[in-house]
């Protein structure tokens, strides 16, 4: 009978979930930033296609499209710091789990004011 | 009769286990690097960029061609969008080049792959600058302002 495979220090635990987490959200931004380019790029093509197409962003749907975008970009953030310090400070690799919990933390907070803002000003109507 | 060891590593190494000298250079050690100082400022341009275009004021309400007419007249927030497009670009591109080498195992695979990637970010960091630098808030065609515009009265 084949066993589990012993549990190892970063398999399955918060240095493989956040190397995921990173990736993902990444890639995301990324497809992201490609069409943010193109949309804006319509200021050059008249005043009206741009102003028509970022009207069409300003629905329900997309602001909750847009809160998930920002948090990607929040954790990608805060994470992305949390790799330059196990990197570049000499206790880094030591404090890497903490580090998580409290990028976490603050992705939490952070989201928790911009979404607020951001859903009320977008869903309050006008 | 007396022996010399020679040092370690001092003698003949074959040739895939030397640190230095291959093809490549040191282009991944400074890929390494510029995702780490690009990732920093980034912080700051798309912490700055989302506050200041969806917290303040009427948040995406205000946004329309006049608001990025308003922003884009001042040089502060033209280089602010440059360098934010271009730090972006670089860092997201070779973000995506890094998984195509680690999930592509076909070598014609990952070649396609970074092709089309290297396509699409020449064509978006190009365009992009160019609606930066060439960009009107007035536009006219024949004589007659397009509407929507930004036109002084």
């Amino acid at each position: 009978m084949p066993t589990k495979p012993a549990g190892t220090l970063y398999r399955g635990r918060e240095g493989m979930w956040s190397w995921v987490g990173h990736r993902i959200t990444g890639v995301v931004i990324f497809f992201f930033l490609l069409v943010h380019v193109l949309d804006t790029s319509l200021v050059r093509v008249s005043p009206e296609a741009y102003t028509a197409v970022i009207g069409a962003y300003k629905n329900p749907l997309m602001a909750l499209g847009e809160t998930g975008l920002v948090a990607a970009i929040v954790f990608h953030a805060f994470n992305g710091l949390r790799i330059i310090a196990v990197d570049f400070w000499k206790k880094g690799a030591k404090y890497q789990r903490q580090m998580l919990w409290a990028v976490l933390a603050l992705w939490l907070v952070t989201m928790v004011a911009f979404s607020i803002r951001h859903l009320s000003l977008a869903l309050g109507g006008h | 009769m007396t022996a010399t060891i020679e040092s370690p590593r001092s003698g003949r190494i074959a040739p895939q286990y030397r640190r230095s000298g291959g093809s490549k250079g040191n282009f991944e050690m400074i890929a390494w690097l510029f995702m780490r100082l690009s990732g920093v400022v980034l912080v700051v341009l798309i912490f700055g960029h989302l506050f200041v275009n969806l917290m303040v004021g009427e948040g995406i309400h205000a946004i329309d061609f006049g608001f990025v007419a308003g922003k884009w007249a001042d040089p502060f927030w033209q280089f602010w969008d440059l360098a934010m497009l271009w730090l972006a670009m670089l860092h997201g591109t070779n973000g995506v080049r890094t998984i195509i080498n680690d999930y592509a195992e076909k070598t014609s695979t990952r070649r396609w792959l970074k092709t089309v990637l290297y396509a699409a970010a020449v064509v978006i960091i190009l365009l992009g600058t160019l609606v930066i630098f060439t960009f009107d808030p007035c536009p006219v065609v024949n004589g007659v302002a397009l509407p929507g515009g930004f036109c002084p009265a």
